[in-house]
């Protein structure tokens, strides 16, 4: 018994560690946000980098998430007759939930996991000791542009996934379903408020910084090796992944 | 003068160094042999500062770095810089821009004088004509050679080579030999090197240190080296399997 509580404290030591140098790192990178020299150009290549990586992802995913909502919904509001809402329900899942979780998840796996595994590559060939050496900061040239361009990336992301979304949904809705334009559009229009909008802006924006942390440190502190560094992508994938959802209950929860 | 007095490491309670200690005179070169993951590499990274020792001191012209801030070490840094084992160049950038590039981002030089020495440092090491081309695109060789022309553009009072002839042919690592040897008489830079290139290493070496299980046993000029009774050393001279080095 004595064995068991013993190892549970070495793994709540170890974790509350891990946990502290993970939150060290991110307070780091905050530091060298706000203070200069600001590395602009980095900051428009990682930009692109991730957008145009992701863009044509979240094209497809959010056109298909927009149809199937249409498809799904639309067979649930017929049974108590309120199909009328069809345009707001697709728009409101979209807007509030399903757009910014599933494009920062689609991102996480495009683009997050190719940072990772950028970072993981020059910390293995010892770039990142290249930088150090020079007396340049790693932090400030490859984490912070990536933050930064995350936190304005993924809300244009996720903005154009719930465009393409109520597009998609659109395009079901009125040429297969048979449900009128006016219909769809103007009930959208009455639905949705700027705090449904605001919702997914914020929660976009702390998906930006939860991927680009956790991706950035994953690489950063890759292991040994090839096996090192795929081990850390898939790491910074999956955890990625879970904190969006559990971040997503989180914020859901405070804002219902 | 860099100065090491006393250095104790460990890694996950393997002792890597064990006291060591060395005197580096300025403008001299010296070469650190040993066998392979004795802590050649780990002893460097500790003059450089991108390791911190468990015990003993690293004194850089009457400075201890082990001590300092970040400002105090990447004051240091700015007098010293690293040949890498893998080259270390960036790899989204080219060769001109490997090179610019710690000239773009620790000095106020405008575009024209960074092209000079780009190109001058290009000359140095018989890459002109390569600047547009990507790391990925080089050789062996000629990264070793891209490398230290990026150590040398800030024209440093100290450089560091870890293992500049690794993986590559007798006839290269020899040019790289000459290169580090002509640089060092056209820039004046006191330079430690990691080589288990011997014997052809002492023909650009002032002194050899052989480290052995974490400490150094003998620190001597290129002769004395050749002619030590120390059996560690002469093991490793003569490449011979019998003898003191433990083997795995």
């Amino acid at each position: 018994m004595a064995g068991l509580f013993r190892a549970a404290g070495l793994w709540a030591i170890s974790t509350a560690r891990k946990l502290g140098h993970m939150f060290l790192f991110l307070f780091n990178s905050f530091y060298f946000i706000f203070n200069p020299p600001f590395k602009f150009r980095l900051f428009l290549k990682q930009a692109r980098f991730l957008g145009n990586k992701s863009l044509i992802v979240i094209l497809l995913t959010g056109s298909f998430t927009g149809m199937v909502l249409a498809l799904q919904l639309y067979y649930i509001l017929r049974k108590f007759g309120s199909d009328a809402l069809l345009g707001p329900g697709i728009a409101l899942s979209l807007i509030r939930e399903l757009g910014p979780v599933l494009s920062a998840l689609m991102v996480t796996g495009r683009a997050g996991s190719a940072l990772t595994a950028e970072l993981g590559m020059m910390k293995i060939t010892e770039q990142i000791d290249a930088l150090t050496t020079m007396a340049l900061n790693p932090i400030r040239y490859l984490v912070v542009p990536n933050i930064v361009a995350a936190i304005l990336v993924f809300p244009l992301l996720t903005g154009i996934f719930n465009l393409i979304g109520i597009f998609g949904g659109y395009m079901v809705a009125v040429n297969l379903l048979g449900m009128s334009e006016g219909t769809y559009f103007s009930q959208i229009e009455a639905f949705v408020d700027m705090e449904d909008i605001r919702i997914g802006f914020f929660k976009s924006l702390s998906f930006g910084i939860i991927v680009s942390w956790i991706c950035c440190y994953k690489g950063y502190y890759t292991g040994y090796g090839a096996e090192g560094v795929s081990k850390s992508t898939t790491e910074a994938v999956v955890i990625s992944s879970i904190l969006i959802l559990i971040w997503d209950y989180f914020l859901g929860s405070v804002f219902l | 003068m860099i100065e090491i007095i006393d250095l104790y490491k460990s890694f996950d309670g393997q002792n890597v160094l064990n006291g060591v200690s060395m005197t580096i005179k300025d403008k001299e070169i010296v070469t650190i042999m040993g066998k392979s993951g004795g802590g050649k590499s780990v002893l460097i990274k500790h003059i450089i500062g991108l390791l911190i020792p468990d015990k003993g001191s690293v004194i850089i012209d009457g400075v201890d770095i082990t001590g300092l801030d970040q400002k105090g070490i990447d004051r240091i840094r700015e007098k010293m810089s690293m040949l890498f084992q893998g080259g270390a160049l960036f790899d989204s950038l080219t060769l001109y821009e490997n090179i610019a590039f710690p000239l773009k981002e620790k000095t106020k030089l405008g575009k024209d004088e960074i092209r000079d020495r780009v190109m001058q440092s290009l000359e140095d090491v018989g890459l002109r004509g390569m600047e547009k081309k990507f790391p990925a695109e080089l050789s062996g060789g000629m990264k070793k050679r891209a490398s230290l022309a990026r150590a040398l553009i800030t024209e440093p009072e100290i450089i560091l080579f870890d293992e500049p002839t690794t993986g590559l042919d007798p006839v290269i690592a020899s040019s790289m030999h000459l290169l580090i040897k002509t640089t060092h008489e056209k820039y004046g830079y006191t330079g430690v090197i990691i080589s288990h290139e011997v014997p052809r290493i002492f023909e650009i070496t002032d002194r050899v240190a052989m480290l052995n299980d974490g400490i150094i046993e003998e620190f001597a000029t290129p002769e004395d080296i050749k002619n030590s009774n120390n059996p560690v050393v002469k093991q490793f001279i003569t490449g011979s399997v019998e003898g003191p080095i433990e083997l795995f």
